[in-house]
């Protein structure tokens, strides 16, 4: 069986990422590095606290660390923490191929 | 990461796997939807072709998973469709996916297209939505981690 799941470290990063302003806010900070929330609101096309409430989310998934300085706080990712992600990805696909030659296998056997 | 890209679940995260097996749909429809058959190459299982029944495949289990898929079927149609949910895990850690297999006819037998879709946006509206897959995402990244390599 090359199926393995981990289901509550990718459960969260998937669902942080569900988001498709997360998960641009998140490539961003991957591309330019350290941001604030200013620049980083400036980019993303949505109010302020809407940006700190996904950044909120991110970083319970780990995605991002923040530092604060002066009244600035600035955000920078984290891409190692999509590697529940990633894995997931190479495992299931692994899996279904897996299970293709299976099939196959199978319907060779089968009665036409 | 070539398998991942975007789907008919606008914004949803899939995987797709597709061959093409060298016989006719009736006989791939069986294997896909006739339960002994299922449990040869997928894994044990109580699977009914019938939308609306609750069903689980059953493995051994393992680190981080007690081998059990919970799912329900969800579209027959029959030589065309099977779709089913695939859920694993509990509920608060656990992960809902939807699992669906298309069959078309290609040369020389049946293509069979498998795509695991799951993880839509949670909140409508949001303009980048269709614009931002998560095709573009991987896309992106894959580019950023050649870069740092």
């Amino acid at each position: 069986m090359v199926l393995s799941v981990k289901p509550a470290n990718a459960h969260f990063v998937f669902r942080a990422l569900a988001d498709p302003t997360r998960r641009a806010i998140f490539e961003q900070l991957s591309r330019q590095g350290e941001q604030t929330v200013h620049a980083l609101t400036r980019h993303a096309g949505v109010s302020q606290p809407a940006v700190s409430k996904h950044l909120t989310v991110l970083k319970r998934a780990r995605l991002v660390q923040h530092r604060r300085e002066g009244r600035e706080t600035h955000y920078r990712a984290q891409p190692d923490a999509l590697t529940p992600m990633v894995d997931w990805l190479r495992d299931y696909g692994a899996f279904w191929r897996d299970r293709f030659d299976r099939l196959e296998t199978l319907l060779e056997r089968m009665k036409p | 990461m070539s398998t991942a890209a975007n789907n008919p679940v606008e914004g949803s995260l899939t995987l797709v796997v597709e061959r093409v097996f060298p016989h006719p749909p009736e006989k791939l429809w069986r294997a896909l939807t006739e339960s002994p058959l299922v449990a040869q190459w997928m894994m044990n299982n109580d699977f009914e072709a019938v939308p609306g029944h609750k069903f689980q495949f059953r493995a051994d289990p393992m680190p981080n998973w007690n081998g059990i898929v919970d799912c329900e079927v969800l579209v027959v149609d029959p030589q065309k469709r099977l779709s089913y949910n695939w859920g694993v895990g509990n509920a608060e850690s656990g992960m809902q996916w939807v699992v669906a297999l298309t069959l078309t006819p290609a040369d020389g037998g049946t293509r069979l297209r498998m795509e695991q879709s799951g993880f839509s946006p949670d909140q409508k509206g949001a303009h980048q939505g269709a614009s931002y897959g998560w095709k573009r995402f991987f896309g992106g990244l894959e580019k950023l981690m050649g870069e740092m390599e």
